[in-house]
């Protein structure tokens, strides 16, 4: 969906943690904050709730235990029992290695791709980009308006803030396939140009 | 916040220089945008013509068996077997620096752990190459999985630790790469958003994933990395221990022994970071980042090599005690005749083995060999040719006298072929390795700009003036400062 976005950058996460705290005190909508780098206790200033993308992992790891236990069970004692050198059908010590290694591969396999999806991330997944240099050296805050608030207003705040490169910009807040060496696309525009 | 951020004096910088984030991702990235110089090049072509040696030495052996290989009756594990266990070893030191020492806190693997678990994954894929084609008929290869065939169906034996091994390294290889491809996608991005060309545009585009760098994403990020260290460790540990079993499960005198999983652990973090030294002395001189790789990094790992060559060198004597000890007129003859006797056939493994990976690290020790450049990839080179001693030394002095003398073989040596396979897995490593140093950022951007304001030296240098005030002092203007 295309909205209205004021963005302004940051060099020093001195200065945004404080701008973080200011900006929801006076009640504005923080979009996100784009970094560069993992910033500790920023997702609690901002009052994300804690991600529990280990409790998928802890699920997935459950399920690669049962498939080992239960699979090799199931062939060495109902499907094809084998007699290797008199051995037990069922040796549960002789399952640990399998075990395991399948328990680590889904809980690893699993988290990742949850990890992918919550993110909204693949190959060829294109999304808006407010700054280009918030991956290099800026931590940029976008702030979402809403149909009654004033950017300009919000910009003169971010700047009273310490924030540079504050700008108002209108953007897809999704994502959508596309290529980076092409000019960014709005949808609104293109179903502007359909209706025609 | 920034009360938690202050760090001793005491502690030597890990970033040298005045730095601030855009010079970080100036120096670490301009290699990956810059056209590839001629060292690159002539590196690059004797890789590929060692991994096109390699190439033709596995056709002959896929086309002829393995009779091209000079194994024998009684050794049927040779040279190839032996490499395998090696990389393996390789293999261990990427995932050790980048999950056990994530979880230990270490700082300083911010700056090597990128490298290092990229040659981890290479190792790997060299690795697997060594059983693969060692079954003859690759073809069949795929008999090794368990799928509902319409053989039968013929299931794989799970009380095999042959079959072990196949879980292990591939579980192994497919967690390395996760981990490392999603600590790599920040700095993909970043690469992407400096690109000026269509092609760089396109490529970083597509390999980054469409990362912005979103806090509730660094959040998930960070959670995900802390679990598969978590689940690394362990795994890491697995992987070298269940390739133990497949010499301590059998009845080989020399093999059958309990010791093998800690000395096998502890030999391949050795040989691991003895190869993480060997390339990144190398990596951070070509591509000036002598910065990011201090000569602190360098200590610090020597520091584990000289800590696991002992555990090493304590392994090899109690193995040799408990030989002697056990009274198994077996286990002490493959000791006294086929390995300490320095006149017997290979003698000369076991003293090379014995000297590259006991004696000679004991000299790390010596704090100012420790930071020594040149001295450092001497002794790295030396305790890879060490390891591959060991294994050499493992494999073939156990089985080429067993317990028949009529049946004992006169010599191993290897073919040509046979080692043109290790030369070619050496092309195959390095040509991934220069793909990697010229294509990707060899050094976690991301992670070494988090540590940057707490371990940069001029950062360090501004600390030293707090922390010649008192600490209430410290204290309340800190709180003052952030008291918005």
């Amino acid at each position: 969906m295309i909205k209205k976005f004021v963005v302004g950058s940051f060099e020093d996460e001195k200065d945004l943690f404080p701008a973080v705290k200011n900006v929801r005190r006076a009640g504005y909508k923080i979009h996100d904050v784009y970094t560069p780098f993992p910033i500790h206790g920023l997702d609690k200033a901002m009052g994300l709730r804690e991600t529990s993308l280990h409790t998928a992992g802890f699920i997935f790891g459950i399920t690669g235990t049962s498939i080992a236990v239960g699979g090799m069970g199931y062939i060495f004692t109902t499907d094809w029992p084998l007699n290797i050198g008199g051995k037990p059908h069922f040796p549960l010590p002789a399952f640990i290695p399998i075990t395991f290694e399948l328990t680590v591969l889904m809980s690893a396999v699993g988290m990742v791709y949850t990890f992918l999806w919550l993110c909204k991330m693949m190959p060829g997944v294109k999304k808006h980009h407010f700054n280009l240099r918030s991956t290099d050296d800026l931590m940029t805050m976008v702030i979402e308006c809403t149909p009654n608030s004033n950017p300009l207003e919000i910009e003169n705040f971010l700047k009273q803030n310490g924030a540079i490169e504050i700008n108002t910009q209108d953007a897809e807040e999704g994502w959508w396939f596309g290529r980076y060496d092409k000019e960014q696309k709005l949808y609104r525009a293109e179903e502007v140009a359909l209706e025609e | 916040m920034s009360l938690l951020k202050y760090e001793s004096q005491l502690r030597e910088p890990l970033i040298d220089g005045d730095k601030n984030y855009h010079q970080l991702t100036e120096d670490i990235i301009s290699p990956v945008e810059t056209k590839p110089n001629r060292l690159w090049w002539i590196g690059f072509s004797i890789a590929v013509a060692l991994l096109l040696f390699g190439v033709y030495s596995v056709y002959r052996e896929v086309d002829y068996g393995i009779g091209q290989w000079n194994l024998n009756r009684t050794v049927g594990w040779g040279w190839d077997i032996t490499n395998f266990v090696w990389w393996i070893g390789i293999g261990h030191a990427g995932t050790l620096i980048s999950a056990i020492l994530l979880l230990f806190g270490q700082k300083w693997r911010t700056g090597v752990n990128r490298a290092a678990e990229a040659m981890t994954i290479f190792a790997v894929m060299c690795a697997g190459q060594f059983p693969i084609f060692h079954m003859g008929r690759v073809w069949m290869g795929f008999f090794v999985l368990p799928y509902p065939n319409s053989r039968g169906p013929l299931w794989p034996n799970f009380n095999s630790a042959l079959l072990w091994d196949v879980f292990a390294v591939s579980t192994y290889f497919t967690v390395s790469l996760l981990f490392w491809y999603t600590g790599l996608l920040p700095d993909l991005a970043t690469v992407r958003d400096r690109a000026k060309t269509k092609f760089r545009k396109m490529f970083y585009g597509l390999a980054s994933f469409g990362w912005t760098g979103s806090t509730k994403h660094w959040q998930r990020q960070e959670s995900l990395a802390l679990v598969l260290a978590g689940l690394a460790t362990p795994l890491v540990l697995s992987v070298h221990t269940i390739v133990s079993f497949d010499f301590a499960t059998s009845v080989i005198p020399g093999w059958h022994t309990t010791i093998f999983p800690p000395y096998f652990v502890a030999g391949a973090v050795f040989s691991g970071f003895a190869m993480v030294q060997s390339l990144l002395l190398i990596t951070r001189k070509v591509l000036h980042l002598e910065d990011y790789i201090t000569i602190g990094h360098i200590e610090a790992m020597n520091k584990v090599i000289v800590l696991t060559g002992s555990i090493v060198g304590c392994a090899y004597i109690s193995e040799l005690f408990i030989a002697w000890y056990s009274q198994n007129t077996y286990e002490w003859w493959a000791f006294r005749q086929n390995r300490v006797n320095i006149f017997s056939p290979y003698g000369w493994a076991y003293y090379g083995m014995m000297f590259c990976n006991v004696v000679s690290p004991q000299l790390f020790w010596s704090r100012k060999l420790r930071r020594n450049v040149m001295f450092t990839f001497f002794m790295a080179v030396l305790v890879n040719v060490g390891m591959w001693f060991e294994r050499f030394v493992i494999i073939v002095t156990s089985i080429y006298r067993d317990y028949l003398p009529s049946s004992w073989t006169t010599y191993y040596s290897p073919t040509i072929w046979e080692i043109g396979f290790y030369l070619g897995t050496f092309g195959l490593f390095f040509v991934c390795y220069f793909l990697f140093a010229k294509y990707f950022p060899v050094i976690a951007l991301a992670e070494v700009k988090a540590i940057l304001k707490l371990s940069g030296e001029s950062y360090k240098d501004k600390m030293s003036g707090m922390e010649e005030m008192s600490t209430d002092k410290f204290y309340a203007e800190e709180v003052e400062a952030h008291a918005h």
